[in-house]
Protein backbone atom coordinates (compact mmCIF):
# COMPACT_ATOMS: atom_id res chain seq x y z
CA UNK A 1 0.00 0.00 0.00
CA UNK A 2 1.42 3.55 -0.83
CA UNK A 3 -0.51 6.54 -0.02
CA UNK A 4 1.20 10.06 -0.51
CA UNK A 5 0.73 11.78 3.15
CA UNK A 6 1.89 15.42 3.02
CA UNK A 7 1.62 16.42 6.61
CA UNK A 8 3.15 19.95 7.37
CA UNK A 9 -0.04 20.87 7.68
CA UNK A 10 0.36 19.93 11.56
CA UNK A 11 2.29 23.11 11.93
CA UNK A 12 -0.18 25.27 9.98
CA UNK A 13 1.02 28.48 9.02
CA UNK A 14 2.30 27.86 5.61
CA UNK A 15 0.53 27.84 1.65
CA UNK A 16 2.15 27.88 -1.29
CA UNK A 17 5.65 27.17 -0.31
CA UNK A 18 7.28 30.00 -2.02
CA UNK A 19 10.16 31.66 -0.21
CA UNK A 20 8.37 33.99 1.48
CA UNK A 21 6.19 31.07 3.31
CA UNK A 22 10.07 29.52 4.55
CA UNK A 23 9.81 31.84 7.70
CA UNK A 24 6.52 31.27 8.43
CA UNK A 25 7.52 27.56 8.62
CA UNK A 26 10.68 28.06 10.99
CA UNK A 27 9.47 27.79 14.84
CA UNK A 28 10.66 31.08 16.92
CA UNK A 29 14.34 30.32 18.21
CA UNK A 30 15.02 28.32 15.42
CA UNK A 31 17.25 28.49 12.57
CA UNK A 32 17.23 26.07 9.25
CA UNK A 33 19.79 23.67 8.41
CA UNK A 34 20.14 21.21 5.00
CA UNK A 35 21.88 18.92 6.80
CA UNK A 36 20.71 16.19 9.44
CA UNK A 37 22.94 16.30 12.01
CA UNK A 38 23.30 13.20 14.74
CA UNK A 39 22.70 13.89 18.35
CA UNK A 40 22.79 10.90 20.70
CA UNK A 41 22.62 10.56 24.38
CA UNK A 42 24.99 7.11 24.03
CA UNK A 43 26.58 4.26 21.80
CA UNK A 44 24.57 3.68 18.55
CA UNK A 45 22.55 0.32 19.19
CA UNK A 46 22.80 -2.64 16.27
CA UNK A 47 19.88 -4.56 17.05
CA UNK A 48 20.33 -7.58 14.65
CA UNK A 49 16.69 -7.21 12.55
CA UNK A 50 16.13 -11.04 13.42
CA UNK A 51 15.90 -9.82 16.96
CA UNK A 52 14.40 -6.64 16.87
CA UNK A 53 10.36 -6.66 18.00
CA UNK A 54 8.22 -3.81 18.45
CA UNK A 55 5.75 -4.30 21.46
CA UNK A 56 2.77 -2.45 22.59
CA UNK A 57 2.14 -3.12 26.02
CA UNK A 58 0.74 -1.28 29.77
CA UNK A 59 -2.95 -0.80 29.82
CA UNK A 60 -3.99 -2.71 26.83
CA UNK A 61 -6.47 -5.96 26.95
CA UNK A 62 -3.22 -7.97 25.55
CA UNK A 63 0.19 -6.81 25.06
CA UNK A 64 1.04 -7.44 21.06
CA UNK A 65 4.33 -7.70 19.59
CA UNK A 66 5.63 -7.12 15.90
CA UNK A 67 9.08 -8.77 14.63
CA UNK A 68 10.69 -6.66 12.06
CA UNK A 69 8.99 -9.32 8.92
CA UNK A 70 6.02 -8.22 10.93
CA UNK A 71 6.29 -4.77 11.23
CA UNK A 72 7.25 -4.08 7.22
CA UNK A 73 3.60 -5.88 6.48
CA UNK A 74 2.15 -3.44 8.32
CA UNK A 75 0.01 -0.71 6.06
CA UNK A 76 2.82 2.34 5.61
CA UNK A 77 3.12 5.60 4.08
CA UNK A 78 5.38 8.37 3.59
CA UNK A 79 5.21 11.59 4.86
CA UNK A 80 6.40 14.93 4.40
CA UNK A 81 7.13 16.93 7.77
CA UNK A 82 8.94 19.69 9.16
CA UNK A 83 11.37 18.81 11.89
CA UNK A 84 12.80 20.98 14.89
CA UNK A 85 14.95 19.99 17.43
CA UNK A 86 15.97 22.07 20.73
CA UNK A 87 19.32 22.33 19.32
CA UNK A 88 17.66 24.99 17.58
CA UNK A 89 17.62 23.68 14.16
CA UNK A 90 14.45 23.26 11.97
CA UNK A 91 15.44 21.39 8.60
CA UNK A 92 12.24 20.96 6.33
CA UNK A 93 10.30 18.33 3.87
CA UNK A 94 11.83 15.38 5.60
CA UNK A 95 10.78 12.59 3.74
CA UNK A 96 10.44 8.98 5.58
CA UNK A 97 7.77 6.10 5.24
CA UNK A 98 6.89 4.27 7.91
CA UNK A 99 3.54 3.32 10.22
CA UNK A 100 1.56 6.02 12.04
CA UNK A 101 0.61 5.15 15.59
CA UNK A 102 -3.25 4.97 14.70
CA UNK A 103 -2.40 2.03 12.76
CA UNK A 104 -0.32 0.11 15.25
CA UNK A 105 -2.85 0.73 18.08
CA UNK A 106 -5.53 -0.64 15.81
CA UNK A 107 -4.31 -4.06 16.84
CA UNK A 108 -4.85 -3.47 20.49
CA UNK A 109 -7.68 -3.02 22.82
CA UNK A 110 -7.21 0.22 24.44
CA UNK A 111 -7.81 0.46 29.01
CA UNK A 112 -9.79 3.74 28.94
CA UNK A 113 -7.82 4.79 31.69
CA UNK A 114 -4.84 4.74 29.40
CA UNK A 115 -3.99 9.07 28.79
CA UNK A 116 0.45 8.82 28.46
CA UNK A 117 2.51 6.99 25.61
CA UNK A 118 5.69 6.04 27.06
CA UNK A 119 8.13 5.40 24.26
CA UNK A 120 11.41 3.30 24.81
CA UNK A 121 14.75 2.31 22.72
CA UNK A 122 17.17 -0.20 22.78
CA UNK A 123 20.16 1.56 24.85
CA UNK A 124 17.75 2.56 27.51
CA UNK A 125 16.42 6.19 26.42
CA UNK A 126 12.85 6.56 26.66
CA UNK A 127 10.17 9.81 25.80
CA UNK A 128 6.56 10.81 26.93
CA UNK A 129 3.34 12.16 25.38
CA UNK A 130 0.00 12.30 26.02
CA UNK A 131 -1.84 10.11 23.56
CA UNK A 132 -3.82 12.46 21.99
CA UNK A 133 -0.82 14.29 20.76
CA UNK A 134 0.12 11.22 19.31
CA UNK A 135 -3.46 10.38 17.45
CA UNK A 136 -4.70 10.96 14.38
CA UNK A 137 -2.22 10.92 12.06
CA UNK A 138 0.81 12.97 14.47
CA UNK A 139 2.86 10.47 15.01
CA UNK A 140 4.61 7.50 13.42
CA UNK A 141 7.52 4.74 13.44
CA UNK A 142 9.53 5.58 10.13
CA UNK A 143 12.26 3.15 8.85
CA UNK A 144 12.80 4.47 5.71
CA UNK A 145 14.45 8.49 5.42
CA UNK A 146 14.92 9.44 1.49
CA UNK A 147 13.65 6.63 -0.39
CA UNK A 148 16.46 4.21 2.17
CA UNK A 149 16.37 2.39 5.06
CA UNK A 150 16.99 4.46 8.24
CA UNK A 151 20.43 4.74 9.14
CA UNK A 152 21.52 3.16 12.71
CA UNK A 153 22.90 7.05 13.50
CA UNK A 154 19.43 8.13 12.76
CA UNK A 155 17.72 5.72 14.58
CA UNK A 156 17.07 2.63 12.73
CA UNK A 157 16.40 0.30 12.17
CA UNK A 158 13.42 1.94 13.12
CA UNK A 159 12.60 5.26 15.30
CA UNK A 160 8.98 7.26 16.14
CA UNK A 161 8.76 10.73 14.88
CA UNK A 162 6.56 13.48 16.51
CA UNK A 163 6.38 16.35 14.15
CA UNK A 164 4.40 18.50 16.00
CA UNK A 165 7.31 18.28 19.23
CA UNK A 166 10.82 19.28 19.53
CA UNK A 167 13.13 15.99 17.44
CA UNK A 168 13.90 14.71 20.86
CA UNK A 169 10.37 13.17 21.27
CA UNK A 170 11.11 11.31 18.48
CA UNK A 171 12.58 8.52 20.02
CA UNK A 172 15.75 6.62 18.01
CA UNK A 173 15.79 3.02 17.82
CA UNK A 174 12.11 2.83 19.49
CA UNK A 175 11.09 -0.82 20.05
CA UNK A 176 7.82 -0.02 21.86
CA UNK A 177 5.23 1.79 23.38
CA UNK A 178 3.34 1.37 26.55
CA UNK A 179 0.43 3.04 27.60
CA UNK A 180 -0.37 3.91 31.18
CA UNK A 181 -2.52 5.84 32.84
CA UNK A 182 0.14 8.41 34.64
CA UNK A 183 2.61 10.53 33.35
CA UNK A 184 6.09 9.48 33.42
CA UNK A 185 9.10 12.17 32.34
CA UNK A 186 11.57 10.61 29.90
CA UNK A 187 15.40 11.29 29.66
CA UNK A 188 14.98 14.93 28.91
CA UNK A 189 12.35 15.36 30.47
CA UNK A 190 12.72 14.19 33.94
CA UNK A 191 16.00 16.39 33.75
CA UNK A 192 15.23 20.03 33.10
CA UNK A 193 13.63 19.27 29.51
CA UNK A 194 9.91 20.56 28.26
CA UNK A 195 7.42 18.04 29.45
CA UNK A 196 5.55 18.46 25.95
CA UNK A 197 8.08 19.92 24.03
CA UNK A 198 5.59 21.92 21.82
CA UNK A 199 8.34 23.89 19.50
CA UNK A 200 5.70 26.60 18.41
CA UNK A 201 5.37 27.68 21.89
CA UNK A 202 9.08 27.23 22.18
CA UNK A 203 9.10 24.64 25.36
CA UNK A 204 12.16 23.86 25.62
CA UNK A 205 12.59 23.82 29.60
CA UNK A 206 10.09 22.88 31.98
CA UNK A 207 9.23 25.98 34.19
CA UNK A 208 11.92 26.60 36.82
CA UNK B 1 21.84 11.58 1.99
CA UNK B 2 25.32 10.21 2.85
CA UNK B 3 25.98 9.59 6.57
CA UNK B 4 28.96 7.87 8.06
CA UNK B 5 28.51 8.92 11.83
CA UNK B 6 29.91 6.45 14.06
CA UNK B 7 29.35 5.45 17.65
CA UNK B 8 32.82 6.77 18.02
CA UNK B 9 32.53 10.15 16.27
CA UNK B 10 29.89 10.99 19.01
CA UNK B 11 31.17 9.61 21.92
CA UNK B 12 34.22 11.94 23.59
CA UNK B 13 35.81 11.53 27.36
CA UNK B 14 35.21 12.89 30.63
CA UNK B 15 37.31 15.74 29.86
CA UNK B 16 35.08 17.01 27.19
CA UNK B 17 33.21 17.85 30.15
CA UNK B 18 35.76 19.27 32.61
CA UNK B 19 35.71 22.64 32.30
CA UNK B 20 31.38 22.46 33.23
CA UNK B 21 32.33 20.11 35.90
CA UNK B 22 35.24 22.70 37.25
CA UNK B 23 32.60 25.24 37.34
CA UNK B 24 30.30 23.52 38.72
CA UNK B 25 32.11 21.64 41.73
CA UNK B 26 34.75 24.29 42.13
CA UNK B 27 37.58 22.22 41.06
CA UNK B 28 39.23 19.58 38.54
CA UNK B 29 37.37 16.39 38.67
CA UNK B 30 39.09 15.13 36.12
CA UNK B 31 41.52 12.77 38.10
CA UNK B 32 38.50 12.27 41.11
CA UNK B 33 38.05 8.29 40.54
CA UNK B 34 34.21 7.47 40.48
CA UNK B 35 32.45 4.46 41.51
CA UNK B 36 29.52 2.95 39.15
CA UNK B 37 26.57 2.25 40.80
CA UNK B 38 25.39 -0.07 38.54
CA UNK B 39 28.56 -2.34 37.86
CA UNK B 40 30.45 -1.17 40.54
CA UNK B 41 34.11 -0.73 38.37
CA UNK B 42 36.10 2.42 39.87
CA UNK B 43 37.40 4.85 36.87
CA UNK B 44 38.15 8.19 37.01
CA UNK B 45 35.83 11.13 36.00
CA UNK B 46 37.99 11.96 32.80
CA UNK B 47 37.80 8.21 31.63
CA UNK B 48 34.00 8.04 31.60
CA UNK B 49 32.90 7.98 28.15
CA UNK B 50 30.91 11.64 27.58
CA UNK B 51 28.23 12.37 25.00
CA UNK B 52 27.95 16.12 24.38
CA UNK B 53 26.19 16.01 21.13
CA UNK B 54 22.77 15.48 22.85
CA UNK B 55 20.17 18.25 24.20
CA UNK B 56 22.61 17.54 27.67
CA UNK B 57 25.84 15.91 28.61
CA UNK B 58 25.71 12.09 29.20
CA UNK B 59 28.78 10.68 31.10
CA UNK B 60 28.56 6.45 30.71
CA UNK B 61 30.58 3.76 32.52
CA UNK B 62 33.27 2.78 30.45
CA UNK B 63 33.02 -1.09 31.10
CA UNK B 64 29.21 -1.52 31.12
CA UNK B 65 27.83 1.81 29.64
CA UNK B 66 25.70 3.05 32.04
CA UNK B 67 24.25 6.45 32.66
CA UNK B 68 26.88 7.82 35.70
CA UNK B 69 26.00 11.37 34.72
CA UNK B 70 23.68 13.53 33.46
CA UNK B 71 24.28 17.45 32.98
CA UNK B 72 21.56 19.37 31.47
CA UNK B 73 21.69 23.47 31.06
CA UNK B 74 18.50 24.71 30.55
CA UNK B 75 18.56 28.94 30.47
CA UNK B 76 18.33 29.57 34.31
CA UNK B 77 19.80 26.63 35.32
CA UNK B 78 21.97 23.87 35.42
CA UNK B 79 21.40 20.02 36.49
CA UNK B 80 23.30 17.27 37.48
CA UNK B 81 21.97 13.98 38.09
CA UNK B 82 24.21 11.44 39.80
CA UNK B 83 21.92 8.57 39.85
CA UNK B 84 24.67 6.41 38.23
CA UNK B 85 27.26 7.07 40.25
CA UNK B 86 27.48 4.83 44.28
CA UNK B 87 30.54 7.62 45.19
CA UNK B 88 33.67 9.55 44.73
CA UNK B 89 37.01 9.19 46.04
CA UNK B 90 39.08 12.30 47.02
CA UNK B 91 42.19 11.44 48.69
CA UNK B 92 43.12 13.43 51.34
CA UNK B 93 45.90 15.70 51.41
CA UNK B 94 49.22 14.36 53.63
CA UNK B 95 46.66 11.31 54.34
Amino acid sequence: MTERFVTRGFVGRRSSGGPEDVASRIPPGQYITRDFPVLSAGPTPRTPLEQWTFTIQGLVKQPLSWSWQEFQALPAREWTVDISCVTKWTKLDMHWRGVSVDTLLEGVEIDDRAAFMIAWSDGGYTTNLPLPDVLNGQAFVAYEYDGAPLAPEHGGPARLVVPARYFWKSAKWIRGIRLQAEDEPGFWESLGYHNRGDQWREERYSGD
Amino acid sequence: MATDVTTHDLMLDGNAVAGLLADLFGADVTVVPAKCATCGEVNAMGALHAYVRAPGSVLRCPICGAVMMRIVQTDRATRIEMRGIAYFRFERSGG
